[in-house]
């Protein structure tokens, strides 16, 4: 019996496995490496006023969500309904990180189209979300109250998502939803 | 109503295919004869209805008839006609609909030229031919249809991208799919050995010239594809060992290989386990590559936007075709191997050895594709691999092998006979060696040890090509019987491979790259040369705007060119692309690329100086023409007649 | 009144399909070259290895994306204040992960990656030494061309 004759079929089987796994896969979907680890420090001027600051420590001591956006993002505006809506549910505050926008344009975006955000931070130059490891606007960050990236979602936020991966993961932190809130 | 009949054209060339896949199949088992004869026909009927097809998609095209949905995803009344038949293979569904051509081209190539087979045999290799088809058209006709019509229809289409209104769109994908498309004839000889339980030295005889054939139009096509990626994306590089790149090289290695395989078949009766399998891989790896390309499962410059939906039926057509193919290998190709025997230093040695390189390389190439999905699938994360692991990686069994290439067009069948190899190859070693080591120093300056070995590797391929040509010119009065065309061709295309070598060695060690910010009336020196950035204007184009940039170019007191660098942006689908300005020479190009306004009228250019880059491409053609020498030699006439049964004796002494 | 150019307004949602190709511009604002030669090709071997998270397959030195443009910038200032390449490596990595360089790292997910040449290379010379055995001991025959 020569196996030797088998390999290039076997081989193949192996193969076709992993290109099938492939199928449901998505090659451009970058996993963040800040998972589990604490949110990167930064300090920003906030948008609506540049002399008062934003930066990690206000985003401590609650479960906090950080949505990165900008004007020129097509996906950004697909999802701001849906933020509206959601800060209005009251449930997690959200912040909002302006990434490489121009200010009176995210102003008056934020002024027609309504401001989910408690603050914006304005970056600039797009150094923050370098260090956030940002790389395709909308993305949303859930944090714990200690700093922790607890959970990252590249693309517009939607219901769906929102309660089959965030709500959960706030549950599970906090044990109930509106999380309770830490006194400062 | 004139593409429905594009669609209907489809489905009978379906229909057609149906029969020419099973009837001939089951006539060969059968031996009968009447079921086996339907194939010509079958296979004639189905060019004719796939050819009209296309000829109706390129008629939509012409007549911009935008209530077809994919005319109107690609095209645009304002779109220069040539770049309307191009669009025609511009995008996913077309270019689907130009392969099945080629497929069924190729078809009926083998009926007219399989007229010398066996009955039997012929109707097997139709009918593999037939499977393949019919695999790809339903792949079409259910997936992925270029007649599909949407209402109400477009006033207006959404032009063809930018990136493609260029010649190079219109010949690359044409002759590469030729060359693709072109390696299902040995697969399907292969199958039909197979199946027949028989491979005679005939047989090999018959599939190498179909081989080298497609081989010769793969070679082409990736050499387009990487000039034409040089001028028109703007960057200067040649080749990225992206996914999608290498989806064809891979299938050009293993053809390489099976080429060789074949010759140690033909001549000796031996490999053929070698070359079923190479055959087999060769195709595989073509549609492994349809496969990559379409499915979305790699990230790729070139990738055609797809779904998982259309890489499913793909990977199941792969599964029947490459899985049914290895099957059957597994259980047959044992009862195929024969005995005969051959020392160290032969000519079967080195191309068993060839054999081993080529797939090292073909499978190092495939495990670094598909790394990242396997990473990926076993949920560990993800990586990319990328140039610096291809470069290295692929020196490991390509630089033995050009070593040995040289060595081995000296080596003599079953034993070394007559002159020692060492001898023969004094001479050639000894020019490459000298000339190798001095000129880099002479010419540039400097050199890199691996520069070095780059360039010594080169020459001594070159050298070694030319010794027996130059045997015949130099030495008339005791030269041996003079060259037969498929011994032409072999000196020919491994010269090729050396001045390839050469150019991708010279290039990559002494590029001189800049990017800079400039405003007009700048001068600066780059490389030997001085730049005067003479005026920036803006130009209208047919369906485009652009921004065009004057520099003049001197070296020393003399006016060298002056280059008109462009900034188009096309009115349709108004992304920016560049139009690279490029001075062509044998021994160098320099090439200016227009980047973006940074404001004052100031702009960043890329300025390169490439030496000896126009040798990668030029030496690609040099294979590819000694690969059409090969294929034109004698001895692959069907009629034998005793004079030519000589000829065919001397010839396959260096086949 | 809708005019006569009026543009199909496709989704690429549905599945249709779009041949994507790279953008053919690069480079937003080249970094002025260091004065320090071996800095300058320090940075130019790095940002060519480097990978264009938003592109579909490029370099940060040759796309025009925005991103790449700041990482263009991040890794210039880097190299300026005297980071090391392993350095930078480590930056890039922390908040992009492995998938943001061309040459894959070397650690435990990888050894089996860059050792397949190798690996490879040393199967086919025991394939080769074994055929070659094996037909070395097989007779030679003068008359097996066949005709």
């Amino acid at each position: 019996m020569m196996w030797r004759y088998l390999i290039p079929i076997s081989v193949f089987l192996v193969l076709s496995a992993f290109f099938v796994k492939g199928l449901s896969l998505n090659p451009r979907y970058v996993p963040s490496p800040l998972l589990g680890k604490p949110a990167p420090e930064f300090e920003l001027p906030r948008l609506k006023d540049p002399n008062l600051s934003l930066g990690s420590v206000d985003l401590e001591g609650q479960v906090s969500l950080l949505n990165v956006w900008a004007t020129w993002c097509v996906g950004c505006r697909q999802e701001h309904g849906f933020l509206v809506e959601l800060s209005q549910e009251n449930n997690v505050p959200i912040y909002g990180l302006n990434w490489k926008d121009d200010r009176n344009t995210a102003l008056d975006w934020l002024s027609t189209l309504g401001d989910p955000y408690i603050g914006s931070a304005f970056d600039e130059l797009g150094e923050v979300a370098i260090d956030w490891g940002v790389y395709g606007a909308p993305e949303t960050f859930l944090l714990a109250s200690d700093g922790t990236v607890l959970y990252k979602h590249i693309a517009p936020l939607t219901r769906d998502i929102w309660t089959s991966e965030f709500l959960p993961r706030i549950i599970s932190e906090c044990g109930s939803i509106p999380c309770p809130i830490a006194n400062n | 109503m004139i593409p429905e009949i594009g669609q209907f054209a489809l489905i009978l060339a379906l229909g057609l295919a149906l029969i020419q896949a099973t009837i001939p199949l089951l006539g060969a088992l059968w031996s009968r004869e009447d079921l086996t004869a339907i194939a010509r026909p079958a296979a004639t009927g189905q060019f004719v209805f796939v050819m009209a097809a296309f000829i109706v998609l390129c008629h939509a095209f012409l007549n911009d008839d935008f209530s077809v949905l994919y005319v109107a995803t690609n095209s645009n009344s304002a779109l220069p006609t040539p770049y309307k038949i191009a669009a025609v293979w511009g995008a996913h569904e077309g270019s689907l609909l130009l392969w099945i051509l080629i497929l069924s081209a190729w078809t009926l190539a083998v009926t007219v030229g399989s007229r010398g087979l066996p009955h039997e045999f012929a109707a097997r290799v139709l009918g593999v031919l037939g499977i393949v088809s019919v695999g790809m058209l339903l792949f079409t006709l259910l997936t992925s249809n270029p007649f599909e019509r949407f209402f109400p229809a477009a006033l207006e289409g959404n032009d063809l991208n930018p990136l493609l209104q260029d010649p190079g769109l219109v010949m690359h994908p044409p002759i590469l799919y030729a060359g693709y498309v072109g390696l299902a004839v040995p697969f399907a000889f292969a199958v039909a050995a197979l199946l027949t339980g028989k491979l005679s030295q005939d047989w090999a005889r018959w599939t190498r010239p179909w081989t080298t054939a497609s081989w010769m139009f793969l070679t082409v096509g990736i050499a387009l594809g990487s000039w034409w990626a040089y001028y028109e994306l703007g960057w200067g590089g040649w080749w990225f060992w992206d996914p999608v790149e290498n989806a064809s090289f891979m299938p050009w290695l293993a053809g390489t290989a099976l080429i060789h395989s074949l010759a140690v078949t033909e001549r000796r009766g031996i490999f053929k386990s070698w070359t079923l399998l190479l055959a087999i891989a060769a195709f595989s790896l073509s549609l492994l590559g349809t496969f990559l390309v379409r499915s979305g499962i790699l990230v790729s410059v070139h990738a055609f936007a797809s779904d998982p939906e259309r890489g499913l039926f793909i990977l199941l057509l792969l599964g029947a075709i490459t899985g049914g193919s290895l099957t059957l290998y597994a259980f047959r190709a044992r009862y195929l191997t024969v005995e005969g025997g051959f020392r160290l230093v032969s000519r079967e040695s080195f191309l068993l050895m060839n054999n081993i390189l080529l797939v090292v390389a073909t499978a190092a190439v495939l495990f670094g594709t598909l790394y990242p999905l396997f990473l990926d699938a076993l949920g560990m994360g993800k990586i990319s691999v990328g140039p610096p692991y291809f470069n290295a990686v692929f020196l490991i069994p390509m630089l033995p092998l050009a070593v040995l290439v040289g060595m081995g067009m000296h080596t003599t069948w079953l034993r070394m006979s007559g002159e020692p190899l060492s001898k023969r190859l004094l001479f050639p070693a000894g020019i490459a060696l000298t000339i190798g080591i001095i000129f880099p120093f002479i010419l540039f300056g400097q050199a890199s040890a691996l520069t070095l070995v780059g360039v010594v590797t080169a020459l001594w391929v070159i050298a070694s090509s030319l010794l027996e040509p130059a045997k015949r010119l130099f030495q008339k009065n005791r030269s041996p019987m003079p060259l037969t065309r498929g011994q032409w061709g072999m000196y020919l295309a491994h010269m090729g491979v050396g001045v390839f070598i050469l150019g991708a060695t010279v290039t990559s060690s002494y590029t001189i790259e800049t990017d800079s910010r400039a405003v007009p009336g700048d001068r600066w020196q780059v490389g030997e040369y001085e730049l005067y950035f003479r005026d920036i204007r803006r130009i209208e184009g047919v369906n485009y705007e652009a921004t065009e940039g004057e520099f003049e170019v001197w070296e020393g007191d003399q006016l060298v060119t002056i280059l008109r660098p462009q900034k188009r942006v096309y009115r349709v689908q108004t992304s920016p692309m560049t139009e690279a300005a490029i001075d062509v020479g044998w021994g160098r190009d320099l090439f200016i690329a227009l980047g973006d306004p940074l404001g004052d009228g100031a702009w960043s250019l890329r300025v390169q100086i490439k030496p000896l880059i126009r040798f990668i491409w030029l030496g690609a053609l040099i294979m590819a023409f000694g690969g059409l020498l090969a294929i034109m030699d004698p001895r692959y006439r069907v009629k034998r007649t005793q004079e030519k049964d000589a000829i065919s004796k001397q010839s396959l002494e260096t086949a | 009144m809708p005019n006569s150019q009026q543009l199909i307004n496709i989704r690429s949602g549905l599945g249709l399909s779009i041949l994507i190709l790279a953008s053919a511009a690069w480079g937003i604002d080249p970094m002025p070259p260091f004065d320090d030669p071996s800095l300058e090709s320090s940075y130019q071997e790095l940002i060519n290895e480097v990978r264009c998270l938003v592109c579909q397959n490029q370099t940060i030195a040759d796309s025009n994306a925005p991103l790449a443009s700041d990482l263009r910038r991040e890794i210039h200032q880097m190299i300026g204040n005297g980071a090391s390449r392993p350095e930078i490596v480590e930056f890039l990595v922390a908040r992009y992960g492995d998938f943001v360089l061309y040459r894959p790292p070397f650690h435990s997910k990888t050894w089996l990656l860059w050792g397949a040449p190798i690996i490879l290379l040393t199967l086919g010379f025991l394939v080769f030494a074994r055929i070659l055995k094996s037909r070395m001991g097989q007779p030679l025959s003068e008359d097996e061309i066949a005709l």
